[in-house]
């Protein structure tokens, strides 16, 4: 019974919408794009949620990274001179971590130069990360061929490298890169591996960089080359002339980079606690900094959260708009059906009638909107994606939201109009011309 | 005519139809109360046919539409099928007006986007006919009032006395005890008019309990009972 009665009120909805076709789609307009900017909007939210969470998980979600930054400058910069400044991370920091901290699995102390390097006649400009064997264990680099840094190279100070992809690409072009001779300084080092590209690196330096002024732009590197630690500080030193605002100085610093890596997420606040006391006790000036990606990784959800409030609330509000003007349209179809009502209050239809006649239509235009809506939104992530080149994630969330929320405003809006016909006086509605 | 139909409504079929005792209605315009309608005392029997006349603004289409439950009394009671209508709610008011009422309208009252068919089956529609049941019904209606060519046509297709044939059959669609009518020739040339007034003497002749509203002399003749009423009140009724 109410089966059937609900099939005889959709056709009777869909005559009369068809009898206002240009109406009936201009009204279903409000919806199509309320519905359209709701998935449009919070698939581009949660794209560039996911790509942001992405760098950082990269990062490790249980390392702390601890760098090197030049410290705030002494008063007696313009007598400086010649004088050599001395700061930064150092050996004896690493060897505290592992040795105080508790729940460390690994530390990896690492130097980073910014160089050249070339290969026959090509030059590219790379960053040197002298580094321990165990670094891939905090970072994402994976061993595309040959091997990594071993503890024999580390040992005998081997002059051995492993390069990444990008490096290859660009000194390599035809060669086979393993066995190799690559040229920095003067120096030869033989290619033992070469691993995948980390962004991880760049994407920390412009993390942190946002914050505090980095040392060297890592901007310009093209790739990464992995040389045993042992060996750069043999062969590069750890002073170096730096050419700052102030004309030029000397520096020496032991270490760029110290991360370290704890046993499990729940360990990496407290540990990164015991640090901080640790470096505030042997620093004095404020030459390090410490970044922790499990964090940046909170922040930029809450961050991340904010914006797709933000973003929702902007596709709502078009949503609401939308929603007016259904409603807009179904007062004026119930005024001007009014002598329709009043026939057919006249001829046995009661109150509840009326309202579901009514509703009905409205329902029927949001979820055509609705539906026209969620084709539209989903085009429209798929063409930012392609043609703005960003991220773009559709949740299947977010389609029954928008189209919970298009039915949603079919009865808010809808309910007030069928409403507003069912209580007509059924005298006053026939004698109404 | 009886059946489960009238005992779901409750109606007494034994009892005259409509029994009216001292019912007034008022309409309040501003601080000014306007009576309509003033102690109307009217008793009507199943298979009258009462003709009810009056000049203009004397209150007839007020007592009809009170006759079929569109409006309530002010004051006074007013029993149909001898149940008291003030003590019906909005829902039971509608019941009665589809099952037991046919309204037949001086200016028609189709509904305009729906064809000949599609009118007639409407009060069906709302008794809960099946959708083949109430077709199939709406079509021999339709052939009974001479309109079996016209089936897909719109109102504003067909001439006043067509559309008018259209809603006697709509009114008779749920099978009523009582037709009302206001002035029903009232739009309509003589020749359709007659037309109309012969379709109407049939359904009195086949049973039907009929109260037109008319000024037509020839349409009282015919009927077998008069009221005439006078500034809200009945003045003579035979
Ligand atoms: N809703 C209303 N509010 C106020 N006054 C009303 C209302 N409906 C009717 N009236 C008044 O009641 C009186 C009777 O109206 P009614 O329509 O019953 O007259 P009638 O006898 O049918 O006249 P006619 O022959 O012209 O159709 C009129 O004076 C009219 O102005
Ligand atoms: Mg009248």
């Amino acid at each position: 019974m109410f089966l059937f009665r609900f099939k005889r009120t959709a056709k009777l909805g869909i005559k009369s919408l068809w009898m206002h076709k240009l109406r009936s789609s201009l009204t279903a307009l409000g919806i199509i794009f309320g519905v359209s900017s709701v998935i449009a909007m919070l698939a581009i939210g949660e794209g560039a949620s996911r790509a942001a969470q992405e760098q950082i998980a990269r990062l490790g979600s249980r390392n702390i990274i601890v760098k090197t930054v030049p410290p705030p400058e002494d008063k007696d910069v313009g007598s400086q001179q010649e004088t050599m400044r001395v700061y930064g991370l150092t050996y004896l920091d690493a060897e505290r971590f592992r040795n105080s901290l508790p729940n460390v699995e690994v530390v990896v102390p690492s130097r980073r130069i910014p160089q050249q390097a070339w290969y026959r006649n090509r030059k590219v400009a790379v960053e040197i990360i002298g580094t321990v064997p165990w670094y891939p264990e905090i970072s994402p680099v994976r061993v595309i061929s040959g091997r990594f840094l071993g503890s024999i190279d580390m040992h005998h100070k081997q002059g051995v490298c492993v390069i990444d992809e990008n490096v290859v690409k660009e000194l390599f072009v035809l060669d086979e890169p393993l066995d190799q001779d690559v040229k920095i300084l003067g120096d030869y080092y033989r290619v033992v591996g070469v691993v995948s590209a980390a962004q991880a690196a760049s994407t920390a330096d412009a993390i942190e960089n946002g914050a505090v002024k980095g040392k060297s732009q890592g901007g310009a590197n093209v790739g990464n080359i992995y040389i045993p630690l042992t060996t750069v500080k043999n062969r590069f030193g750890e002073i170096s002339l730096q050419f700052g605002t102030g004309g030029r100085s000397v520096e020496k610093v032991e270490l760029q980079e110290v991360i370290v890596k704890v046993g499990s997420i729940d360990q990496v606040l407290p540990t990164r606690d015991t640090l901080e006391t640790i470096l505030d006790r042997f620093h004095k000036k404020s030459d390090y900094q410490v970044v922790v990606p499990l964090e940046l990784l909170k922040q930029a959800k809450q961050t991340q959260r904010i914006f797709s409030i933000v973003l929702g609330s902007i596709a709502a509000i078009s949503l609401l708009v939308g929603g007016i003007g259904i409603m807009n349209i179904m007062l004026a179809t119930v005024s001007e059906r009014t002598r329709e009502i009043g026939i057919r209050r006249a001829l046995g239809a009661k109150k509840r009638d009326i309202i579901i006649q009514f509703l009905s239509e409205t329902l029927m235009l949001t979820f055509l909107g609705g539906i026209l809506g969620i084709g539209l939104g989903s085009l429209i992530p798929f063409l930012v994606t392609h043609f703005g080149r960003m991220p773009t994630v559709i949740t299947g969330i977010s389609l029954v939201l928008a189209f919970g929320i298009s039915g949603a405003v079919g009865i808010i809006f809808g309910i007030y109009p069928a409403y507003r016909a069912a209580n007509m006086d059924p005298i006053e509605s026939l004698r109404h011309e | 005519m009886t059946g489960d139909k009238d005992r779901a409504i409750g109606f007494d079929t034994d009892s005259p139809i409509l029994v009216m005792d001292r019912l007034c209605k008022n309409y309040e315009l501003g601080t000014v109360e306007l009576k309509v309608l003033r102690d109307i005392e009217l008793t009507i029997n199943e298979g009258d046919y009462v003709a009810i006349m009056g000049p203009s603004g004397s209150g007839k289409s007020t007592l009809l539409n009170m006759i079929g439950c569109l409006d309530r009394p002010t004051s006074g009671d007013y029993w149909l099928g001898g149940q008291n209508v003030a003590l019906l709610d909005d829902d039971q008011l509608s019941m009665i007006r589809g099952a037991r009422i046919g309204f037949i309208f001086q200016s028609f009252n189709l509904i305009n986007q729906l064809n000949v068919v599609e009118n007639i089956e409407v009060p069906m529609y709302y008794q809960g006919y099946s959708e083949s049941e109430s077709a199939e019904r709406a079509i021999e209606l339709a052939t009974m009032v001479g309109l079996e060519e016209r089936l897909d046509h719109r109102p504003s297709e067909l001439s006043g006395g067509q559309q008018q044939r259209v809603a006697i059959a709509r009114a008779l669609a749920n099978d009523p005890l009582i037709i009302l009518a206001d002035e029903p020739t009232g739009n309509l040339d003589s020749e359709s008019g007659a037309e109309i007034l012969k379709i109407l003497v049939d359904l009195h002749k086949r049973g039907k309990t009929l109260i037109v509203v008319t000024h037509d002399e020839g349409i009282a003749e015919n009927a077998g009972r008069v009221v005439e009423i006078f500034d809200g009140r009945i003045k003579r009724q035979s």
